[in-house]
């Protein structure tokens, strides 16, 4: 019967792994009889993906740069020196000196504001996907599995919220606030955002629950938390993933728009959004001191996009 | 395997007193001690006593009002006997796996009683129902969809001792795995693969070894094998067939295949529009038969043999099932039947051995739910 | 009724074209598949060929490469990752694999029809039946719509769908399986085809319906005078329709027969094995025969006969050399017509 009767030392330690839900992509392939998962799969399409290397170091320079904006200049972003400085144009050959990208209208870096400005951006953007996520899955995962009034009743709550038109509800929550800190930035993004996971999360785990593995575990007795638990959540987290890390790079765009609008993040918070906003009053005369943290903005968010499509892809080769 | 019931002490030392709340906890005791005695070989361990479910068809969204009934199972009786195998066959839509699901406790019965060892399944709960689900276990259709795809093999075998951790210690666990992958006849040190590193008749071995895990007395196998390759099939029923020897399980046999099922079966119920038709032995049914719609059933079997094809009178059907929403008065199968007379629009024939053969001593006399009653050999050649 | 002309594993050259030959010829098929994990070898130097009238039942399990040469002649195979290195497919003669993307579609879909096993993912669940059928009339012959709604008529009472004018305006899912799998029937003879493919046509049907839809497939062949080429795994379904035979495994025809010699003397321990391996209607047996082991994994098909390792008979030479599919024997040297073996011992399988 066994074809292989190779000793099959697959996966280190994949077996201890998996009881935590979401985990099992840790599995480390090693030789021949490979203990192939879903993400091992995925993995091996992405690291030959040049769309994905490339976004995916991008990622990991922002998080570098905006855990350790130190590293990257000395000059404070907030230094200000009028005198010397006001609206200089950038020395394009001064690469990560203060004057790379030239001074703004108060006579600060640009490029040490863009250096520190990234911690914002990646703070909105990972913290409103991650409680985005979380609340999302949690309220798709209850209402998909129960079903029948739980589902109704919380359906209609989630049509509720995405009824309200995405921009216009994040300017009425904000104004409504005096002082507006990051976290007030990032929970009226969530208060908005978090239908779009629900939506994705309830879709797969109906179609989840009715698969025969998960009846066979009711038909061993487990209980619904640890069915949810084992078995539809494990299943219907790829979707949840990939739709999570495309809408990222959409909430750091949503936190510059807002702090361009004067209603989400002001000074003195380091962030591109805030700059974007300020450098519109010399548009004319000095169009730098707006374009760069724009262009920060945008590769940030296409970086993103383009991290959760080479996932979606991995995951799902049938779309392609 | 046979000393792990023994270990039943530890689940009265742990109740779970949330879940008690129909049962007294007295009586509660009760039931799970009837559930963990021992039945005696040929006694009947499953009495299924008149089992009706409805599936209600609504209409409405927010105020949903009942239009309907899909009567998928619509009074079934039968008994299942220590040891043996029951086959159960019928078209699609007869209602057959809905049975399964219902002993499996995996659906609410509508009416009627399923006795596990004298105790009414259908309204058991809290730990007596966790009881009857460890002797009472499952194997699914399709070896491709009833493993998750997320698990390992060997999380997957393992996972009935999470469930009912009494039934192994904590540090026994991996051995018992690999101890059932090795009596399913797979290699134990596939444990850390996953389930697509599989052939489908691997994989059925691997829900095979996960139905075993807890040591049941019954197997409710619905179409284990119909999603198998012809020369897969064969080892499947093989390796079904040794471990029913070895552990001393009943079988309850759900197919369509009628040659797989005569083969594995010592008795055979024929389904039709959630009604049973007729059940009797092997022999009974398929040399004996008397209903007409399990002579049309036998008799439309492609056999794999042109001389014996032949020699046989096929008996064609007109026409399909008719729905189980709105099935046919009387005898079900009477807008089928070329023996359909006005009595069978009127009388709902019973299950029972036809008055015509009552007293007699002919593998015809079983029951039957049929007016007229005839038997007719179309298994073979003429 | 014309037999396997190759029974050697070389196309044997032969003048096509003439219309006494047949209609449709497989020269030596080879198809693979480029996945992540390597080249998988779905098909390995196919010969086979129908000729008008003629029913061939392609017999194999999953992975056999049964379906996948179907693909192949009907032009629906997924490419890539599909390829074909190597062969010929000769409808009327002509190389439908050389010739030009117009000349092709004028073939498939007209000459050449096909019948999934799936008839509800197979038709559009938004369009009517009438409208479905009436397409290949509106398209194919640019008959008007009223017209082609009586064809669609016409043709749904000839697959002997009860009361085709009312129901021609329904819906495939209003239809039961078996009413669907005839729907499937009726758009396949719609443009009145040479030849039929039917892969795996009644499996997902129930036994009594089953015979219903094979009756009306048979018929309809006979009064069309078609080809028919019926794929399937069901060795009961062949044994009723077909004429002749051709059992596959791994990607090769490993024999072939007309039908009830097939069934009488097996020449090949798979098809030897599959027979055994069934068990039977009339009696209650011992344990059934099992063949041993895995169907092949096509990325790694064994060397020498793909079947040895699952094989009782195999022998040093099994595992070395491929066996070439030769003509079968009678003991005393006599001919067998159309029947063909691909074992190193095909004479101990049928005469020992």
């Amino acid at each position: 019967m066994p074809e292989k009767t190779a000793a099959t030392t697959a996966s280190t330690g994949t077996e201890t792994v998996t009881t935590t839900a979401a985990a099992p992509d840790t599995v480390l392939v090693t030789k021949a009889p490979k203990a192939r998962s879903l993400w091992s799969d995925a993995w091996h399409d992405l690291r030959r993906n040049p769309l994905f290397l490339v976004s995916a170091g991008l990622i990991v320079l922002l998080l570098i740069v905006s855990a350790f904006p130190g590293l990257f200049t000395s000059a404070s972003p907030r230094d200000a020196d009028l005198a010397n400085h006001y609206l200089g144009q950038p020395n394009w050959s001064h690469f990560f000196q203060p004057d790379w990208f030239g001074y703004d209208g108060q006579g600060r870096s640009i490029y040490s504001r863009v250096v520190y400005g990234a911690r914002a951006s990646i703070i909105v953007g990972v913290g409103v996907t991650a409680l985005v996520t979380i609340l999302g899955t949690l309220v798709g995962m209850i209402a998909g599995y129960f079903g029948g009034w739980v589902d109704t009743i919380l359906s209609r709550i989630t049509d509720i919220f995405m009824g309200i038109p995405f921009l216009l509800g994040a300017l009425v929550v904000l104004t409504s606030f005096e002082k507006r800190a990051i976290w007030v930035v990032i929970l009226a993004l969530v208060f908005l955002g978090w239908t779009q996971i629900a939506r994705v999360a309830r879709g797969s785990v109906i179609t989840i629950k009715q698969a025969d593995y998960v009846v066979a575990a009711k038909a061993l007795g487990a209980s619904t938390t640890r069915i949810l638990t084992r078995h539809v959540l494990p299943n219907a987290v790829a979707p949840i993933i990939v739709v999570a890390t495309i809408a990222l790079g959409g909430y750091i765009a949503a936190e510059a728009t807002l702090s361009f609008l004067g209603v989400g993040l002001a000074e003195p918070t380091v962030s591109w959004g805030v700059d974007v906003s300020s450098g519109r009053e010399q548009l004319r005369n000095a169009p730098h001191v707006l374009i760069i943290p724009s262009v920060m903005v945008s590769i940030t968010v296409l970086s993103f996009l383009m991290f959760g499509d080479a996932v979606r892809n991995a995951l799902d080769p049938k779309l392609r | 395997m046979a000393e792990l019931k023994k270990t039943n002490e530890a689940v009265d030392a742990t109740p779970n007193v949330s879940e008690v709340e129909t049962v007294e906890a007295a009586t509660e005791e009760a039931a799970v001690q009837a559930i963990e005695a021992p039945v005696g070989r040929g006694e009947p361990i499953l009495q299924v006593r008149n089992l009706v479910k409805h599936f209600p068809l609504t209409q409405g969204i927010l105020f949903k009002k009942q239009v309907g009934a899909v009567k998928a199972v619509d009074g079934v009786s039968f008994d299942l006997y220590q040891g043996e195998t029951l086959g159960i066959v019928g078209e699609s839509g007869c209602g057959k796996s809905t049975v399964a699901k219902l002993l499996m406790t995996l659906e609410r019965a509508t009416a009627g009683e399923v006795f596990y060892k004298g105790q009414d399944i259908t309204r058991l709960s809290g730990r007596a129902l966790k009881a009857v689900r460890r002797n009472i276990q499952m194997v699914f259709q399709d070896p491709y969809t009833s493993l998750n795809p997320r698990m390992t093999v060997g999380d997957i075998i393992g996972e009935p001792f999470d469930i009912h951790p009494e039934v192994a210690p904590k540090g026994d666990r991996r051995r018992k795995v690999q101890e059932l992958l090795d009596v399913v006849g797979l290699n134990p040190e596939y444990i850390h693969r996953y389930p697509h590193q599989f052939s489908g008749g691997q994989r059925q071995r691997i829900g095979i070894a996960r139905g075993l895990a807890l040591n049941p007395e019954i197997i409710i196998c619905d179409e284990p094998v119909s999603a198998l390759d012809v020369s897969v099939q064969a080892q499947v029923i093989n390796l079904m067939e040794k471990l029913q020897d070895e552990f001393n399980l009943s079988y309850i046999f759900i197919a369509h295949d009628l040659s797989i099922v005569r083969h594995i079966s010592d008795r055979v119920g024929v389904m039709y529009l959630g009604k049973m038709a007729e059940i009797g032995t092997d022999v009974q049914i398929y040399d004996h038969p008397t209903h007409p719609y399990t002579q049309a059933l036998l008799s439309a079997v492609p056999v794999p043999d042109p001389q014996m094809r032949e020699g046989r009178e096929r008996i064609i059907l007109t026409g399909d099932v008719p729905s189980p929403a709105n099935p046919p008065s009387g005898c079900r199968f009477r807008t089928r039947c070329w023996k359909a007379e006005d009595k069978c629009a009127t009388e709902v024939p019973l299950l029972a051995v036809p008055e015509r053969f009552k007293g007699q001593d002919t593998p015809a006399a079983h029951e039957s739910a049929c007016h007229f009653a005839e038997e007719k050999d179309v298994v073979h050649a003429a | 009724m014309t037999i396997i002309e190759e029974t050697a594993g070389v196309p044997a050259p032969r003048a096509g074209g003439e219309a006494s030959g047949p209609l449709l010829e497989v020269r030596d098929l080879h198809v693979e598949f480029h996945t992540r994990d390597g080249v998988a070898k779905a098909v390995n130097g196919v010969n086979y060929s129908v000729a008008s009238g003629e029913t061939l039942a392609v017999l194999g399990e999953s992975g056999s490469g049964k379906s996948v040469t179907a693909q192949a002649i009907m032009g629906i195979l997924d490419m890539p990752p599909g390829k074909i290195p190597h062969g010929q497919i000769l409808f009327r003669g002509q190389d439908m694999l050389t010739m030009s993307n117009d000349e092709r579609r004028k073939i498939r879909g007209r000459k050449i029809a096909m019948i999934f096993q799936d008839a509800l993912s197979s038709l559009n669940p938004v369009l009517s039946v009438g409208y479905q059928l009436g397409e290949m009339f509106r398209v194919h012959q640019g008959l008007s719509k009223k017209e082609a709604k009586a064809k669609s008529i016409e043709l749904m009472d000839k697959v002997k769908i009860p009361a085709a004018k009312a129901r021609v305006g329904d819906y495939p899912h209003q239809f039961s399986g078996g009413m669907r799998q005839r729907i499937m029937i009726a758009m396949a003879l719609a443009l009145e085809p040479d030849l039929i493919i039917a892969d795996e046509p009644t499996t997902a049907l129930d036994v009594t319906v089953q015979a219903q839809v094979m009756d009306l497939l048979a018929e309809l062949q006979r009064e069309y005078n078609m080809g028919l080429i019926l794929i399937t795994h069901d060795l009961g379904v062949v044994a009723d329709v077909a004429d002749k035979i051709a059992v596959m495994y791994a990607g090769r025809i490993v024999e072939t027969a007309p039908v009830h010699e097939l069934y009488k003397r097996p020449a090949h321990p798979y098809t030897r094995g599959l027979l055994d391996s069934i068990p039977r209607l009339d009696q209650k047996g011992q344990e059934l025969y099992a063949i041993k082991g895995l169907p092949p994994n096509l990325l790694k098909i064994p060397t020498g006969c793909a079947f040895n390792p699952r094989c009782p008979k195999a022998d040093d030479i099994c595992r070395t050399e491929i066996p070439a599919l030769v003509p079968v024997t009678e003991q005393d040297g006599s001919e067998l017509p159309g029947r063909g073996s691909a074992c190193h011992f095909w004479k101990e399988t049928i005469h020992g």
